[in-house]
């Protein structure tokens, strides 16, 4: 009967199609290690896995990547999305996981604490700076529209929303200034993307004056024929990105491997050449902002994200909600 | 002189709405040769992402047609009480949006869903694996193949299969030898329909897909992450080709297409 | 879809006794029963299911959990730019979708024909395809010097590209066949064209103009790919609703991403249930 050749096919298709799933893991012998990461270092990963691949431990290595949103990425491998090696563009990403036991707590005991690069926040405008932004104050004159990411959404927005509070409040010592200039500033935020590269996406576009951003991703831009400029202000907050391996790892030999490459010296200069701070060794091409401070002087992210970016009391958030942005979770 | 007025109405709004912008892409593409055109569409991200893609939409095609001319059986040659609400149920998947059904296919086989749960401690993965973009892809392209056939198979009567079967066929025989070859054409036009439903799916992948670039992404989706890269290029190129593949189905449909169109 | 019964019949046996097995009419129904069997639970484990846990999912906390995820200022704000621009997407779509149809069969020029073919254009082109093409034309780098990106005109445009074939071919065949023997009395005891059209023409053509324009509709708030890249999906400004539900599902707000999947849901149900209903009591009345 075709009932019984149509349940047949289905029958045999079913089995097949979970084999084409999950066959896909490893390829005829070859290991395949699964990259996910935030948005900005897609081009820096990419010639990182390219040169990795033609070094002798790299040799027989395939490779899938995953982009996307910082915060969102780090959902989704909690969520399950499978992967081996972890680039998150904060710290607090990293830790989600580390809570949810895909990440070994030990991962930050290098001599880097885990972090593959640095970066600082910029403030990038149009190509000739026509409407003159240099400094944070210049972002709050009225009439000049500022881009910058959703930070519950994006890591980046989040070293953003620092970078200006800690230069307005004194590296955080006067937390009343730092307030005021959050409001005031997200007053001129016109549109809020989900992660820092589509927030670059819609500036060079044609939206808005200036946008944060990290310097990384400046440089990106203008090596894509992107017509805009860019100011490291004095003050500004250094960007440090963490990678880590999963536990869960089918493949934690060659995970490692890949990872050692990350911060070897022809590693670290792939990302130099893609605009990232390297954290081993130094690149003087870089300038170094006579104010720099880090997270940590801030209080680290545990307190920052208890003060500023909890959903429901956090300052970040209050200001988001009396501009209509939801922030509410499940 | 209406006359006139209307078909220069008609004319400039497709023009400006249809046909401008589609030549523009094949312009920009081919704009300094077939060579770029070429290259862009060789890089091994791109050929993953038709090889995904091409999986992808043969599985949805072979599950939607199996179904679909069963179930086009079923509605026409069957008697059942709620037979106009399966007719009604088959057709629901055209009035959801792509990503409510992403969402759906989530609540039901994500890691943390009931179904998905389970199949994955069997080690089967449907989200952010292809088998999820499979079901995503059949859910959006399921009553294709039903459409076309249903109603070629009415008109066709089922005198000859009556026929048959008192003369000794076997369902299967009367099936094989009777029922297909009537509905051979529009079972070929709801097959091209839903082919070209499936190798351009966007919505629904985008958001079962978790985005692997050379696991998970198809064609439609390399196209918006070379944009989102700054690489038009590679973007158009995708884009031409995936409009190529969209004028040859039309072309198919209007040569297999039952008598009065859609 | 119209369905008719075709009854089995039983013919007398034939001299050579029929193959063993149970009767004809107990098979078929066996076999009506495995096939309703094997079709349900393919549709319900790839559609019915999976929608029926959204719209679950979307209470699940009660419905004031719901109303409060529906009316946050964004979703709110969503929706109804989906459902104003999809009522203007009709409109617009109802009155240029007839005039296509007419020029397509009343009128005659070259490449008529190939303008018909390319109707069906947005129907198998892909929509990320649509958008990207439009963007082309109508974006920041639009040869044209227009520029709609990240308004609520270039939202209009896109889904005005990709709802293009619905009223048109909806419309087309009812033109075809219409007895062109009451315009021509009509004519000849003096009557204008306009109202020929209005009393003669457009009554027969009304039916089929609603049914694509409510098809226009329901496709147009569900629309996502073709308005990702022109809008923009400025929140409050060019944001629609499906591309506000897929932020929703990204950040893993599933609550926020059900409830307003589940309107869209019922919006587009009504709209349908709504189409039949008039359709079969226009077609009672003959």
């Amino acid at each position: 009967m075709r009932r019984r050749s149509i349940t047949a096919v289905l029958a045999i298709a079913l089995p097949a199609l979970a084999a084409c799933g999950a066959g896909s893991a490893d390829s005829g012998g070859r290991a395949q290690l699964s990259l996910v990461a935030y948005s900005t270092p897609q081009a820096a990963y990419e010639q990182l896995i390219k040169a990795f691949q033609a070094t002798p431990a790299g040799r027989n290595i395939t490779f899938t990547k995953s982009f996307g949103a910082s915060g969102d990425q780090s959902r989704a491998v909690e969520a399950g999305l499978k992967a081996d090696i972890l680039a998150f563009s904060l710290e607090p990403d990293m830790t989600r996981l580390v809570k949810a036991g895909l990440v070994a707590e030990d991962w930050k005991a290098g001599p880097t604490n885990g972090m593959v690069t640095d970066s600082v926040v910029v403030i990038a405008t149009r190509k000739g700076n026509p409407k003159n932004l240099r400094t944070w104050d210049d972002l709050t004159r009225p009439g000049v529209e500022v881009i910058t990411p959703n930070p519950f959404t994006s890591g980046g927005a989040r070293w953003n929303v620092m970078a200006a509070y800690g230069a307005a409040s004194n590296k955080g010592a006067d937390r009343a200034a730092g307030v005021a200039y959050l409001k005031t500033l997200f007053g001129n935020v016109a549109v809020q993307d989900d992660s820092a590269r589509k927030s670059l996406q819609t500036f060079t576009s044609g939206k808005g004056d200036a946008i944060l951003a990290y310097e990384n991703e400046a440089i990106f831009a203008q090596q894509h024929q992107q017509q805009l400029d860019y100011t490291v202000p004095d003050a500004t907050i250094l960007i440090e990105n963490p990678v880590a391996i999963a536990r869960k790892s089918a493949h934690p030999t060659e995970a490692k491997a890949f990872l050692d490459f990350l911060y070897s010296a022809k590693g670290q200069q792939i990302f130099a050449d893609n605009g990232y701070r390297p954290t081993v060794g130094s690149q003087p091409s870089f300038p170094t902002p006579g104010r720099l401070f880090t997270i940590a002087d801030l209080g680290g992210w545990t307190t920052v994200n208890k003060d500023f970016f909890d959903p429901n009391t956090g300052i970040v958030a209050g200001i988001e909600r009396s501009f209509g942005v939801s922030v509410d979770k499940k | 002189m209406a006359r006139y007025l209307l078909r220069c109405t008609a004319l400039v709004y497709l023009l400006l709405l249809l046909v401008l912008p589609v030549g523009l892409i094949g312009w920009r593409t081919f704009e300094h040769g077939l060579r770029p055109f070429v290259d862009s569409l060789t890089t091994p991200e791109a050929l993953h992402a038709f090889r995904v893609t091409i999986v992808v939409a043969l599985w949805a095609v072979a599950a939607n047609t199996v179904f679909g001319v069963g179930a086009a059986i079923l509605l026409v040659r069957h008697r059942f009480p709620g037979k106009r609400l399966l007719g009604a149920l088959i057709d629901l998947p055209l009035a959801v949006s792509p990503v409510v059904v992403g969402l759906a296919l989530i609540l039901l086989y994500g890691r943390f869903a009931p179904l998905g749960g389970f199949l994955e401690r069997l080690g089967v993965q449907v989200i952010f694996a292809t088998p999820g973009m499979v079901l995503a892809t059949v859910f959006v392209s399921l009553p294709l193949v039903v459409r076309a056939v249903a109603p070629v198979l009415e008109e066709m009567g089922d005198e000859q299969e009556q026929a048959a079967r008192t003369l000794g066929a076997s369902s299967w025989q009367t099936f094989r030898r009777i029922t297909i070859p009537g509905i051979r054409a529009a079972l070929g036009y709801g097959v091209v329909l839903c082919l070209a439903r499936a190798l351009g799916e966007y919505g629904a992948v985008a958001v079962v897909s978790g985005r692997l670039v050379g696991q998970t992404q198809t064609l439609t989706l390399f196209v918006e992450e070379r944009f989102q890269n700054f690489s038009e290029g590679d973007a158009f190129a995708a884009a031409t080709a995936l409009a190529l593949v969209a004028v040859v189905t039309l072309l198919l449909t209007k040569l297999l297409s039952p008598k009065g169109g859609t | 879809m119209a369905v008719t019964e075709t009854p089995t019949r039983e013919r007398a046996p034939e001299p050579q006794a029929p193959p063993a097995g149970r009767p004809a009419r107990a098979r078929h129904r066996a076999g009506t029963g495995l096939g309703l069997g094997t079709a349900m639970v393919y549709l319900s484990l790839v559609v019915l299911i999976p929608l029926a846990l959204v719209v679950w999912r979307s209470m699940e906390r009660g419905p004031a959990a719901f109303w409060q995820a529906v009316r946050t200022p964004d979703a709110w704000a969503a929706l109804q730019l989906t459902v104003l621009a999809s009522l203007a997407v009709a409109v617009i779509n109802l009155v240029m979708g007839t005039v296509i149809a007419w020029v397509l069969v009343r009128d005659r020029f070259p490449g008529k024909r190939l303008v018909d073919a390319l109707i069906d254009l947005p129907f198998a082109l892909p929509t990320i395809v649509a958008g990207l093409v439009l963007l082309a034309l109508y974006g920041p780098s639009s040869p044209l010097g227009v520029d709609l990106a990240y308004s609520r005109a270039g939202v209009v445009v896109a889904l005005l590209f990709v709802t293009l074939p619905f009223v048109v071919r909806t419309v087309q065949p009812v033109l075809l066949e219409l007895d062109r023997d009451m315009e021509q009395a009509a004519w000849s005891l003096g009557a204008g064209p306009w109202y020929t059209f209005r009393r003669i023409i457009l009554p027969n053509l009304l039916p089929a103009m609603v049914s694509g324009t409510a098809l226009a509709f329901t496709r147009s708030i569900a629309e996502f790919g073709s308005t990702v890249l022109i809008s923009g999906n400025l929140p409050f400004k060019t944001q629609v609703a499906a591309v506000h539900i897929f932020g929703q599902i990204e950040s893993d707000h599933q609550l926020g991403a059900a409830a307003v999947s589940t309107v869209l849901l019922v919006v587009a149900l009504l709209v349908l249930v709504t189409l039949d209903l008039v359709q079969r009591w226009g077609a009672r009345r003959g």
